[in-house]
């Protein structure tokens, strides 16, 4: 029988890893955007399987506008990456790095 | 059910949105930059207009949409902070902009949708308007922060901006999940009533991830990383902006998260609270030791005070609330002041950052480095000016909560940060001659840097009777 905590694990795990994606990752900031959005993603089955267990539907409805915004915030974070990209050539991680201190 | 009466409290942020969609629209159609000045002008008209509506709408506590939004004191005070100090930016950006060919019609509409998600968050009385208020205001800063596209600095400020604020997000949205599991509702009075006086291990969490959000959001240690370099690398307006409004909007929405949604275990946020405020404090005034950047520093001035606002939030009580105010207030003024100052700093045409230009400035401009002088003193908290009450009533309300060490750690940190305040006076008077800056030619910015040194000095009668609106504010939110 799959229950509650399963579903809690499962989110809570992806979490992490979004997380480690984020720190970890010394490539490219492509990868950031995919851990940001394995991150929310995590949330939304958080919030599903709370809801489901529940049996109250706000979880769900809070898991659409999460959905949306997630689109938003893919989508500018891809223009910003343009222009960072035709600027520097480069979207290494490493390279995003004219500012310190 | 929804009705009119819910809209008709709605209404300034709906009007507001209609009107930045209305100019989006517009600009697209014309095409042309050439109407950016207009719409600047415009935009701010618009704030200042809809402040006035807020601040003089009938008083009382009135939620909207089954408690989702709450339009009341609390809300209005920060509503008018956030829309006055958004509105002298605008105005301030303005001509330099224009000089620098950055002024295009985005910048008015984009900061126009970030003011409507701070006003939404300021009244938010659910997760998710925190949630959809937080995002409309961060969606839009992203943006606005790699406004100079050409910028290899800008677009790199935006995209560091994007990644941890989309973490930030993502840690707060984690947190309003736990919350919604444990509490089984999004709504703050019904998550005030699950937590009750003593909250299930899974709401701690949640209240855990939740702060953590937020202080990425108010820029507070340890989750402050992004701060200098967005703040460096965003064209100067655009920094003077970040350094006022979202600051209020986010403190705001910090003190509305803890007090209405988990007023019921004050002790288990207060020592949150209480430790980030000493981080932000200490980072805050020693990590700008060895900034010659103006704008690096500022971030880290802007670090400083976040830590000081929220000891007035760490002491838990309506005092402390009111003290947050109080000190946001003060602080939004005299940090306009600054940037107005900042923005006139340029050498052959050319904005220039480096402190060290500033040397002997005094002789050459001395009433602006008199009033500069006046701004700094008043940041660093030097009685009788105005920043220093708002370091006491702070101090005062942690004080007043048994949390002494914390105030006598808090007046350590200012002492540490009023070095780097008095190097840039010290500059300005007893530096070495050296490369000048060219002749400040905007009087609009003149009038900007001389009201807020005025303030600074005048304010110490009454600090203009805004203790009262922020007491009344913070009664409603702490009970």
């Amino acid at each position: 029988m799959i229950g509650l905590e399963h579903f809690l694990t499962v989110a809570a795990a992806l979490f992490v890893i979004g997380i480690f994606g984020l720190f970890l990752n010394r490539k490219n900031v492509i990868i950031l955007l995919m851990s940001i959005e394995l991150m929310l993603l995590a949330v939304n089955i958080n919030f599903v399987a709370f809801s489901a267990y529940q049996g109250d539907m706000v979880g769900q409805v809070f898991t659409l506008f999460v959905l949306t915004v997630a689109a938003a915030e893919a989508a500018i974070g891809l223009a910003i990456l343009v222009c960072f990209f035709r600027n520097r050539g480069t979207i290494d991680v490493e390279d995003v790095n004219v500012m310190k201190g | 059910m929804m009705t009119s009466a819910d809209f008709s409290i709605l209404l300034p942020e709906i009007s507001l949105a209609v009107y930045a969609m209305l100019a989006l629209l517009v600009g697209v159609y014309t095409g042309k930059d050439k109407l950016a000045p207009t719409l600047v002008w415009l935009t701010a008209a618009v704030f200042v207009i809809l402040a006035g509506w807020i601040g003089l709408a009938p008083g009382g506590t009135r939620p909207a949409f089954d408690g989702l939004f709450i339009s009341d004191a609390f809300a209005r005070f920060a509503k008018v902070t956030i829309l006055l100090s958004a509105a002298s930016v605008l105005v301030m950006s303005e001509g330099y902009m224009a000089r620098r060919d950055l002024l295009r019609f985005e910048y008015p509409v984009l900061v126009s949708l970030g003011v409507v998600g701070m006003l939404v968050m300021v009244s938010a009385g659910d997760l998710m308007t925190l949630y959809m208020g937080l995002e409309l205001q961060s969606l839009a800063l992203y943006v606005v922060a790699s406004l100079r596209r050409d910028s290899v600095k800008s677009t790199e400020a935006g995209l560091k901006y994007f990644v941890l604020g989309a973490l930030s997000s993502g840690l707060l949205l984690y947190g309003a999940s736990l919350t919604y599991g444990f509490s089984g509702t999004t709504l703050f009075s019904g998550i005030i009533v699950a937590v009750g006086n003593d909250a299930p291990l899974g709401l701690i969490f949640g209240l855990v991830f939740i702060a953590s959000g937020l202080a990425f959001k108010v820029s507070a240690a340890p989750f402050h990383m992004w701060t200098p370099d967005v703040y460096e690398g965003s064209p100067t307006p655009v920094t003077a902006f970040f350094a006022t409004a979202p600051k209020v909007a986010a403190m705001a929405l910090f003190a509305r998260v803890v007090h209405d949604a988990f007023g019921g275990v004050v002790g288990d946020w207060q020592q949150i609270i209480a430790l980030i405020s000493v981080a932000s404090m200490f980072l805050g005034a020693v990590a700008a030791i060895g900034q010659t950047n103006i704008k690096r520093l500022m971030a880290y001035s802007s670090i400083n005070h976040m830590g000081f606002a929220l000891m007035g939030l760490a002491s838990g009580t309506a005092f402390g609330v009111q003290a947050m105010l109080v000190y946001m207030a003060i602080y939004v003024v005299m940090n306009i002041g600054t940037f107005a100052f900042i923005l006139t700093m340029e050498r052959d045409g050319k904005p220039v950052v480096d402190i060290r230009s500033l040397n002997m400035y005094s002789r050459r401009e001395p009433l602006r480095a008199l009033a500069m002088l006046v701004l700094m003193f008043s940041m660093a908290g030097v009685p009788p000016l105005v920043g220093f009450f708002g370091k006491f009533y702070v101090l005062s309300a942690a004080v007043q909560s048994g949390l002494g060490w914390l105030a006598i750690l808090g007046v350590i940190a200012s002492v540490i940060a009023a070095y780097y305040y008095l190097r840039i006076v010290f500059y300005m008077y007893f530096g070495e001659e050296g490369e000048t800056l060219d002749t400040a030619q905007s009087p609009l910015l003149w009038t900007f840097l001389m009201a807020s040194a005025a303030i600074m000095v005048l304010g110490v009668v009454n600090l203009f009777g805004i203790e009262g609106a922020a007491a009344a504010a913070a009664a409603t939110l702490v009970n």
